[in-house]
């Protein structure tokens, strides 16, 4: 659609883990389009490649081949300034809360730490303390309870939610979730993919999800990308993909999830 | 009359903290499991749905301990016994548990034959070798996994091999139930068909007489088990029969739970996911009513005081809550014509 702005594209882009007999090449000259305000998904089983097309994407970890594009423009990210400038306009969710937190600061440390990223280090501290009560709100949780708090106190499923929260805080152009909900409680699943989805339509954040869970993939996304052994092997809108794919593996993917209505043919595997 | 394999009554465990107070995680739970059938445990993290697990085993290791209540396997009572009896002669013959993590127990500098070994030796101490092999070789088959995986070590397996592997070591002494905590969830939907096939399977071949299956996974359970039952905050707060309790909820908390359920199933983008406001309460001091009263909709002042008991509803099914069956159905008529 020619009123659709590209915010994050690639093209030919690969990573190769290794050499001679060792040589993986873990994403294989992939090619997408991610338009602003859209949400993405990259639906791929565990080895497809998914978290490395992440890294590459935040720019964690080099690039072997190929371009990535951010706004148009080639991304710049070889000098430590440039890269902090690129890690404001996107920002991560993670799979495993229990290694995002640095254990000796406070959950406090955490979202004041996104405050003065933003630019509001010198507000008062009721302020600052209206601002995080109503981003823990955001994702369910009681700031009051967490105050003073470490982030080992917190089940896995909290310190989750309160990533999602110093999002919330931060308001980046691109959040890259890799399985946000996979360690959440299903009975607030609903709230979170509803209150990332609001904030896509408030601030035209464009969100990535990466994940294995094709259910929820449907749910949220506009368009869904496939990916199996480092290649897009089936991209489109989500009604398109999901609910009529061409590909074999997409339709044995589809196929093995466990579904309500519809009987699971257990004599396929 | 079917025969019932496992009775619990009014179970209650306590987890004792390092302050020296009293978590209930199970909280008088009781339930009953026919031969040949299965039993779906749904809640989300913290409702004491792994608690209850260990607890049926009757294994209780600090901070976990027993505080009353009976587990009758075939009618002898394992509730109270002495650990060590309970290793003896309960685990892997009478309970088998699979945790999670199943495939973390094989040892990595040995063969999947010395696994086996091991288990069956620990039991039958007079049985050589080539007996041991022949019998585990008859039972893999059986599930459907090849004999070749005796002779390998763990790391040439996969991790879903690894975890069939683990499960089929397992009901080797043929366990009257099989208690299954999760077992799927860390391998992919492939991997996770796969198990519960060989799980189907156990129990088809009568290896096991009845199972018990834990996750929190609602479509996995609806497919998997004959009966389900929802825990929350220590209690039982729904059971029916799988059809019953995913498609026709009773208790507000179920029903909150199966509206959230996520498919890939045409129609799903249009449906409008239903969220819990709030948190579970915290179980060192529970609230003195219902437990789920703080977040419920359709909550009453009496709630928050009155001690609610399991309502039976007839046909086996059951849930905790005060308001009776016709008005409870009506409300939830009620709120689904607001927001349609």
């Amino acid at each position: 659609m020619p009123d659709k702005k590209l915010c994050l594209s690639g093209s030919g882009l690969t990573k190769v883990f290794g050499f001679g007999s060792q040589r993986t090449v873990a994403v294989d000259h992939v090619d997408f389009n991610f338009y602003e305000s859209e949400i993405i998904s990259i639906v791929g089983e565990s080895g497809s490649g998914k978290s490395t097309l992440a890294k590459m994407l935040l720019g964690l970890i080099s690039t072997s081949e190929g371009e990535i594009y951010f706004q148009g423009k080639k991304r710049d990210i070889r000098t430590q300034k440039k890269r902090q400038e690129y890690w404001k306009n996107i920002q991560a969710i993670f799979q495993d809360p229990f290694s995002s937190y640095n254990i000796f600061n406070k959950i406090d440390a955490v979202l004041l730490d996104c405050i003065r990223m933003r630019g509001g280090g010198k507000l008062p501290h009721e302020k600052k303390v209206e601002l995080m009560t109503e981003a823990c709100g955001f994702v369910n949780l009681k700031f009051a309870e967490l105050t003073n708090k470490y982030p080992f106190e917190l089940s896995g499923g909290q310190m989750q939610r309160l990533m999602i929260a110093r999002i919330f805080l931060l308001k980046p152009k691109i959040l890259l979730a890799d399985e946000p909900t996979s360690m959440i409680d299903a009975s607030s699943r609903a709230t979170i993919l509803d209150y990332l989805m609001k904030l896509r339509n408030e601030t035209g954040m464009t969100t990535i999800f990466i994940t294995h869970d094709i259910g929820l993939a449907y749910y949220v996304s506009d368009s869904v990308y496939i990916m199996e052994h480092g290649k897009f092997v089936e991209s489109g809108s989500a009604d398109s993909v999901i609910l009529a794919p061409t590909q074999a593996y997409t339709q044995r993917l589809i196929n093995d999830v466990p579904k309500i209505h519809e009987a699971w043919d257990l004599s396929t595997v | 009359m079917p025969k019932i394999i496992l009775e619990v009554n009014d179970l209650t465990t306590k987890y004792v903290t390092r302050f020296n107070e009293d978590v209930y995680a199970v909280d008088h739970v009781s339930l009953k499991v026919e031969e040949g059938r299965s039993l779906g445990i749904a809640g989300e993290s913290g409702c004491g749905k792994s608690t209850l697990a260990l607890s049926l085993m009757g294994y209780y290791f600090p901070p976990l301990h027993y505080t009353s209540g009976e587990i009758l396997i075939n009618g002898r009572s394992i509730s109270g016994m002495d650990p060590d009896d309970v290793r003896k002669s309960v685990l892997g013959t009478e309970i088998a548990y699979i945790p999670q993590a199943a495939m973390n127990a094989l040892n990595p500098t040995q063969k999947i034959i010395h696994f086996v070994e091991d288990v069956i030796k620990a039991h039958e101490l007079y049985i050589t070798k080539k007996d041991i092999y022949d019998r585990a070789k008859k039972l893999f088959e059986t599930l459907g996994l090849p004999a070749e995986v005796l002779q390998k070590y763990p790391v040439e397996l996969s991790g879903g091999m690894k975890q069939r592997t683990v499960i089929a070591t397992s009901v080797l002494l043929l366990p009257k139930v099989l208690i299954a905590d999760e077992p799927s969830s860390a391998l992919d939907v492939t991997s996770q068909k796969m198990v519960i096939k060989m799980l189907r399977q156990a129990m088809e071949n009568g290896l096991i007489d009845s199972m018990i299956f834990i996750t929190h996974e609602l479509p996995l359970l609806k497919n998997v088990t004959d009966d389900i039952m929802v825990m929350y905050a220590g209690q039982i707060v729904e059971k029916g029969t799988a059809e019953e309790t995913v498609f026709d909820p009773l208790h507000p908390y179920a029903k909150g739970l199966m509206g959230s359920i996520i498919v890939p199933e045409k129609g799903l983008r249009n449906v409008k996911l239903t969220s819990i406001p709030g948190v579970p309460p915290n179980l060192k001091s529970p609230p003195a009513g219902c437990r789920f009263a703080e977040r419920c909709n359709f909550v009453r002042p009496e709630c928050t005081t009155n001690s609610v008991g399991l309502r039976e509803v007839g046909g086996g099914r059951a849930y905790r809550c005060i308001i009776p069956e016709k008005e409870l159905r009506e409300a939830y008529a009620r709120e689904a014509n607001k927001n349609a």
